[in-house]
C-alpha cells in the first residue's frame, strides 16, 4: 500500500490508465492515509470507494478547500456560521476534477472565509504544520497545503486572493500554483474579495499541478469574469533556462526577510543562472504599496460578500433575537470569527460614506499602478522572481494578536493577486527560522504575464528539476 | 484615529455586534492598520485609471432560456425557519431596508 | 407670501417580460405558489455568481431609445448594500454612477436616466395586524426576486399631480408598444414613486423634496400627490419645514405614513460588482434596439400630418392607437391614387359609424372590413364608379358579412350610371314631373333644384352621380 502514497499524481494516473493500478485501490490507499490526519487538515473526509471512473484523473483523490462547494457534502469556509451546512450545488472547479476522473478525498481546513496567512482563523481549530505541529501551515489554504506536505492527499486544490495558496505552499515545502484571473471558474466557490479570487493547485511537483490545471481551467457561462487558457495546458518538459529572463524586483527584496529566506533566494538565482537564465534587478516601484491596497479592496469586496450570512436562508440563525435588526446582528456576531469581524468592518468602513474615494479609490489607483509597474517589467522580461513568503512557517500564536504582522506575510504574493497574474511557489530549500530551530521549507516564486501559464510550468519544471528538493517532513533537519 | 463611535456606526452598518471589549480592540486595531493604509495618500495618482478588474472582458451574456429550477424542499431544507413554503424571518420593526 | 408651484418628478420601475430572470435561469412567474421559482444563484447560496440576461439588456436598450436617451458606450454595475429579507446577497445589483443611458425626453418630460437592476423578493408580513408597523414576522417568497428591472428617471419637470399621472400613461402606452414589459400596475410591472417638492412659483431653486411610494394606478399616483402637495403647502403656510422622507401611500384613507425611522441615514455603500463586466453596446445591438422600434405615437402624429397630410384630429386619434394605426396605413397604402386624408376620413368617420351601428365591440381591425376592402371602396366612390350614398351602403355590407366592395355592387347593382343619355331621360321626365319647381329654378331660386335632384335619386336608386345630375337639370332649364 505504502508503495502507492510515494508515487505523484501524474505517475499513479499513468498505472491506472495503464491498468497496472486499479483507481479503487489508489483511491482507497488515500482514504486510509487521510484518515490518519492528526494535523487537523481535514474537516469532512471521504466516506466511500470509487468505481467507474475514467478520465486523465481517473481515481486520483483530490482534498479540497472547503471553499468550494460540494452538493450535499458539509461545506463551511471554516466558519460556524455554514456549520452543517451542505450546499445544493457543485462548483465548477470540483465538478470539472470529476469530470476528468478525479474524486474528493475530503475537504480541508482554511482560515474562515479564506482570511489569514496561518489557518489559525478556523472555526474549527487551527491547522498544524507537517514538519512542525507547533506552528502554522500558512494560509488560508492550509488545510489543504498539510494535506499534500504531510502525506494525507496526493493533491489539493485551494483559493488565492492574495497569496493563499502560494504562502501555504511554501509554508508546507510543496508546490502551489496560482494561475491568472479568469483561468478557472469561480462559480461555486465562496466568495472573499471577488476581484482577486482564483483556484488554483497545490501539489507534490510542478507536473501534477498542470495536470490539474489543464483539468480545472475553461470559459464558465456561470462565471462572467471566467476565461480559460487558450490552447489549454500540457505537461512540462522543458530543462533549461536559456535565453530567458528573470527580473528580481529590488524594491521588494529590500523588505524585511529572514536571513534563512534570503540565503535560499539567493542559492535559486544561482541555480536559474546555472540553466543559462539571466537574472537582473528590475524596478516594480508600486509593488510594496500592494498590502495597502490590497487591504482595502479585498476587505471591502468580503464586507459585501459576506453580508449574505444573515440568518434568513441557510446557515445558523442566533437565538432569542426579537426584531430584524437584531437577529442580524446577534447571528453575525456570533457566526463570524474575530478576523473575519475585523475585515468587514474595515471594508465597511472604506466603503462608507465619506471615506470611499480616499480608501477605495486610491487603493483601485494604486492596483493600476501596480499592474502598470509589471505590464513594463514583462516588456523586458520573461519572468519576476521573489521568494514566496519573507519567514519560514512561523509558531502558533504568534502573530495571531497583531493582524498587521499576518497581513506582512503576504507582501511578496499580494502584488501578483492584485494585478492577476499567474504565479507559482516551488520548494527551493529549507532554512532555519530567524529565532533558531529545525530547517523548515522556504519558497521561491516565478509570476508570469497574463495566461503564460504554460511558459510559467515550463520554467518552474526545469528550476524543479535542477533544484532537486526531496526532504520530507520529519527529515528536515537533514534535508 | 478611529474612534469608539465611528467603530459603533459601521458595526451598526454591517449588522454586527460588539460588545465593549470587541469595541475598544477594534478601534485600536483598525487605526492601526489604516494608519499603514494612509501610506498610498502620499502617492501621486491623478489621472490614474481605477482598476476594478483585470479581465478585459465585456457583454457577457446568458441566452434568455429558462432550466428547471430548485424544488422547494431542497431550497428550504437549509432554511433556519421555513413556514408556509417560506423563509420566515422577524419582523423588520421600525426598520426598514 | 409668494404662490407655490409643484414640482414633480418621478421614478418608474418596469419589470422586464423576459423569460428568465436578471441573472439566473429560473422562469418569471406571477401568482405561483412561494418559492416554487428559486435556485442558488437567486437565493444567494455561497459561491454563486450572477450571469447576465441577454434578453434584459436588449430590452432595456429598446427602452432607453424609444425614451430618445444617450447610451453609455460603456456602462458597469454597481453593488447596493444594504440588509433586508426580501435581499438575499445583502447588495442589489445595480448601476450608479454610469447607467445604461441619460438624457431622454418623452413628450416635453426630460430623462435624467434609464438603468437596469434586479428586482426584490415579495415579503408577507404576518402577525398581528397584517400591517407593516407592529408585525410579528415576515414570509419571504423569492419567485419575484432577481427579475430584470428598468428604472426611468424623470427630471423634476412635472407641475401638477394631473400632469404626473397623465404623463405616466403616455408613458405605460411607449413601455407597452415596445412590448418590453406588462406595464401593469395593479400585478407591479409597473411601479411609480415620485419626488415631490414645492416652491415659490418662478423660483428656480428646488424645495426639500419627499419621495412617496407605493401609489399601484394612477389613480393613487394622482392621488397621493395630491395629498402630499397640499401637505407641504399647509406645512409651508404655517412658517414650518418639509422633511426630507420616505412616505409610504395608504389608498384606503388616501393618507401618507412616514416609512423610514429616522435612526440612520442610508449608506449603500455602492461599489463597482466584480463579478460582472462591463457592458458596451456594440453598434450592432444599438441597430437592433432602434430597429425593432416600432414608431410611438408622437412621431407618427408627426408623419401623419406633415407627409400624409391629415388634419390634426384625425391624425391625433389615429396614431394615439396602434391597432388603429396600423388599419389606416394598410387602407391608404392600398387606395391607389386617393389622399391619404380621403382614406383617414374613411376610417374615422363612415367606417367608425357603420361598426357603432353594428353594435359591435370591435375596431376596424377586428371587424369584418378588410383594410383592402376599405380601399377598394374609397377608390370606387373617388372614381364615382359608385356614389358616395351606394358607398355607405356597401360599407355597411361589408361590416355585416365582410368580402369584395366589387362583388356587392354588382350584386345590389349599385355601378353609377355612366350612359349619359339614359340618365338625360330620367332628368327630363324628373322635370316634367316637378313644374313648380323647375319655375322656382328659373325664377333664379337655386335651391328649389334638390326636389328635382332627390326624384332623380330615387328614380336611380341613389346610382347616379349627383354634380352630374344638377348638371343635366341645369342644362334642361337653360340656367
Amino acid at each position: 500500500m505504502s508503495g502507492l502514497l510515494e508515487l505523484t499524481v501524474a505517475e499513479a494516473a499513468g498505472r491506472i490508465a495503464a491498468g497496472e493500478i486499479a483507481a479503487g485501490e489508489y483511491f482507497d490507499a488515500w482514504r486510509a492515509a487521510a484518515a490518519g490526519d492528526e494535523l487537523n487538515a481535514y474537516l469532512w473526509r471521504a466516506e466511500d470507494g470509487v468505481e467507474g471512473t475514467g478520465g486523465p484523473l481517473a481515481g486520483i483523490p483530490v482534498a479540497v478547500k472547503d471553499i468550494f462547494c460540494t452538493e450535499g457534502v458539509p461545506t463551511t469556509a471554516g466558519s460556524r456560521i455554514l456549520a452543517g451546512y451542505a450546499p445544493p450545488y457543485t462548483s465548477t472547479a470540483v465538478r470539472r476534477l470529476g469530470e476528468a476522473g478525479a474524486r474528493v478525498l475530503g475537504k480541508t481546513n482554511m482560515d474562515e472565509f479564506a482570511m489569514g496567512s496561518s489557518s489559525e482563523n478556523s472555526a474549527f481549530g487551527p491547522v498544524l504544520n507537517p514538519w512542525d505541529r507547533g506552528r502554522v501551515p500558512g494560509g488560508s489554504s492550509g488545510g489543504s497545503a498539510a494535506a499534500v506536505g504531510g502525506g494525507l492527499a496526493p493533491c489539493a486544490i485551494g483559493t488565492d486572493t492574495g497569496g493563499s495558496i502560494r504562502q501555504p505552499a511554501s509554508l508546507c515545502g510543496i508546490v502551489g500554483l496560482k494561475p491568472t484571473y479568469g483561468a478557472i471558474s469561480r462559480y461555486g466557490m465562496i466568495a472573499f474579495a471577488s476581484s482577486l479570487d482564483q483556484c488554483g493547485a497545490l501539489t507534490r511537483d510542478v507536473t501534477d499541478a498542470a495536470l490539474l490545471l489543464a483539468a480545472l481551467q475553461g470559459r464558465d457561462p456561470c462565471d462572467s469574469t471566467s476565461v480559460g487558457i487558450e490552447g489549454g495546458v500540457e505537461a512540462p518538459s522543458r530543462e533549461d533556462l536559456k535565453g530567458l529572463r528573470f527580473a528580481v524586483p529590488g524594491e521588494l527584496a529590500r523588505d524585511a526577510i529572514d536571513s534563512g529566506v534570503r540565503a535560499v533566494f539567493e542559492a535559486t538565482l544561482e541555480t536559474i543562472e546555472r540553466l543559462g537564465g539571466a537574472i537582473t534587478e528590475a524596478p516594480l516601484p508600486h509593488a510594496e504599496h500592494g498590502i495597502s491596497a490590497y487591504y482595502v479592496i479585498a476587505p471591502a469586496e468580503a464586507s459585501s460578500n459576506l453580508a449574505r450570512y444573515d440568518g434568513v436562508r441557510y446557515g445558523m440563525r442566533a437565538e432569542g433575537a426579537g426584531d430584524l435588526t437584531e437577529m442580524y446582528e446577534k447571528t453575525r456576531a456570533e457566526g463570524f470569527g474575530a478576523e473575519v469581524k475585523r475585515r468587514i468592518m474595515l471594508g465597511t468602513y472604506v466603503l462608507s460614506s465619506g471615506y470611499y474615494d480616499a480608501y477605495y479609490g486610491r487603493a483601485q489607483r494604486v492596483r493600476t499602478k501596480i499592474a502598470s509597474d509589471f505590464a513594463a517589467a514583462f516588456a523586458e522580461f520573461d519572468f519576476v522572481v521573489t521568494p514566496t513568503s519573507p519567514s519560514v512557517a512561523f509558531g502558533l500564536g504568534e502573530k495571531t494578536d497583531d493582524p498587521l504582522a499576518m497581513y506582512m506575510s503576504d507582501f511578496f504574493t499580494v502584488p501578483m493577486s492584485l494585478a492577476g497574474l499567474p504565479a507559482i511557489s516551488i520548494p527551493a530549500g529549507l532554512a532555519e527560522p530567524d529565532g533558531g530551530g529545525p530547517r523548515l521549507p522556504v519558497g521561491f516564486q516565478i509570476v508570469a504575464p497574463a495566461f503564460a501559464e504554460q511558459r510559467l510550468l515550463e520554467a518552474a519544471f526545469a528550476l524543479e528539476r535542477e533544484i532537486g528538493f526531496d526532504a520530507k517532513p520529519g527529515e528536515g533537519a537533514g534535508g | 484615529m478611529i474612534d469608539r463611535e465611528q467603530v459603533l456606526h459601521v458595526a451598526r452598518l454591517a449588522r454586527l455586534r460588539l460588545d465593549e471589549a470587541e469595541v475598544e480592540k477594534m478601534a485600536g486595531e483598525l487605526s492601526g492598520i489604516l494608519e499603514h493604509v494612509d501610506r498610498i495618500g502620499e502617492l501621486d495618482l491623478d489621472g490614474v485609471e481605477p482598476t476594478s478588474h483585470v479581465v478585459e472582458l465585456e457583454n457577457v451574456l446568458r441566452p434568455d432560456r429558462p432550466r428547471p429550477s430548485w424544488p422547494r424542499d431542497v431550497v428550504l431544507e437549509p432554511a433556519p425557519d421555513p413556514a408556509d413554503g417560506a423563509f420566515r424571518a422577524p419582523s423588520p420593526q421600525a426598520d426598514s431596508q | 407670501m409668494a404662490e407655490l408651484e409643484a414640482v414633480i418628478g418621478l421614478e418608474i420601475h418596469v419589470q422586464l417580460s423576459t423569460r428568465t430572470k436578471m441573472f439566473c435561469g429560473c422562469e418569471l412567474s406571477f401568482g405561483d405558489q412561494p418559492n416554487v421559482h428559486t435556485c442558488p444563484v437567486c437565493l444567494a447560496h455561497p459561491g454563486v455568481l450572477p450571469a447576465p440576461n441577454e434578453e434584459a439588456i436588449r430590452y432595456a436598450l429598446q427602452i432607453a431609445v424609444a425614451l430618445e436617451c444617450e447610451v453609455a458606450p460603456r456602462s458597469i454595475f454597481h453593488r447596493k448594500n444594504y440588509f433586508y429579507p426580501d435581499n438575499p446577497k445583502a447588495y442589489q445589483i445595480s448601476q450608479y454612477d454610469i447607467p445604461l443611458a441619460t438624457g431622454g425626453r418623452l413628450d416635453d418630460i426630460r430623462i435624467h436616466r434609464v438603468h437596469l437592476e434586479e428586482d426584490a423578493a415579495k415579503m408577507i408580513h404576518v402577525g398581528e395586524s397584517g400591517r407593516i408597523h407592529g408585525s410579528g414576522a415576515s414570509l419571504v417568497d423569492f419567485n419575484r426576486g432577481g427579475t430584470p428591472l428598468v428604472e426611468i428617471v424623470t427630471e423634476p419637470d412635472l407641475r401638477s399631480a394631473a400632469e404626473a399621472s397623465e404623463w405616466a400613461r403616455l408613458l405605460r402606452t411607449t413601455v407597452r408598444q415596445l412590448g418590453v414589459s406588462d406595464v401593469n400596475m395593479e400585478e407591479g410591472s409597473l411601479r411609480c414613486d415620485a419626488n415631490v417638492s414645492v416652491r415659490p412659483a418662478g423660483s428656480e431653486e428646488l424645495g426639500v423634496k419627499t419621495e412617496l411610494k407605493n401609489m399601484n394606478s394612477f389613480r393613487f399616483l394622482e392621488r397621493g400627490i395630491e395629498a402630499e402637495l397640499a401637505r407641504q403647502q399647509e406645512l409651508i403656510g404655517a412658517g414650518a419645514a418639509v422633511v426630507q422622507e420616505t412616505l409610504h401611500f395608504d389608498p384606503r384613507g388616501v393618507t401618507l405614513t412616514s416609512l423610514r425611522s429616522k435612526e440612520e441615514a442610508h449608506d449603500y455603500r455602492y461599489f463597482p460588482e466584480p463579478d460582472l463586466v462591463p457592458l458596451a453596446p456594440t453598434e450592432q445591438m444599438l441597430h437592433e434596439a432602434r430597429g425593432s422600434l416600432p414608431e410611438l405615437p408622437a412621431a407618427r402624429i408627426e408623419r401623419y400630418r406633415e407627409e400624409m397630410g391629415l388634419p390634426p384630429e384625425a391624425a391625433a386619434q389615429l396614431a394615439a392607437d396602434p391597432e388603429a394605426a396600423v388599419y389606416f396605413e394598410r387602407a391608404a397604402g392600398a387606395a391607389a391614387g386617393v389622399e391619404p386624408r380621403v382614406v383617414a376620413n374613411w376610417v374615422t368617420g363612415e367606417l367608425a359609424a357603420a361598426l357603432r351601428q353594428e353594435g359591435g365591440e370591435a375596431g376596424a381591425t377586428g371587424s369584418k372590413v378588410e383594410p383592402e376592402a376599405l380601399a377598394a371602396l374609397v377608390v370606387m366612390v373617388q372614381e364615382k364608379r359608385i356614389s358616395h350614398g351606394s358607398g355607405k351602403t356597401v360599407l355597411a355590407a361589408l361590416v355585416a358579412e365582410g368580402g369584395e366592395p366589387g362583388a356587392i355592387v354588382e350584386r345590389e347593382g349599385l355601378a353609377q350610371i355612366s350612359d349619359s343619355g339614359e340618365l338625360e331621360a330620367i332628368v327630363a321626365t324628373a322635370v316634367d314631373a316637378n313644374p313648380e319647381a323647375a319655375a322656382q329654378i328659373r325664377a333664379g331660386n337655386g335651391r328649389a333644384i334638390g326636389a328635382i335632384v332627390g326624384a332623380v335619386m330615387r328614380e336611380t336608386k341613389g346610382r347616379a352621380d349627383g354634380a352630374e345630375v344638377n348638371r343635366l337639370i341645369r342644362d334642361r332649364l337653360g340656367v
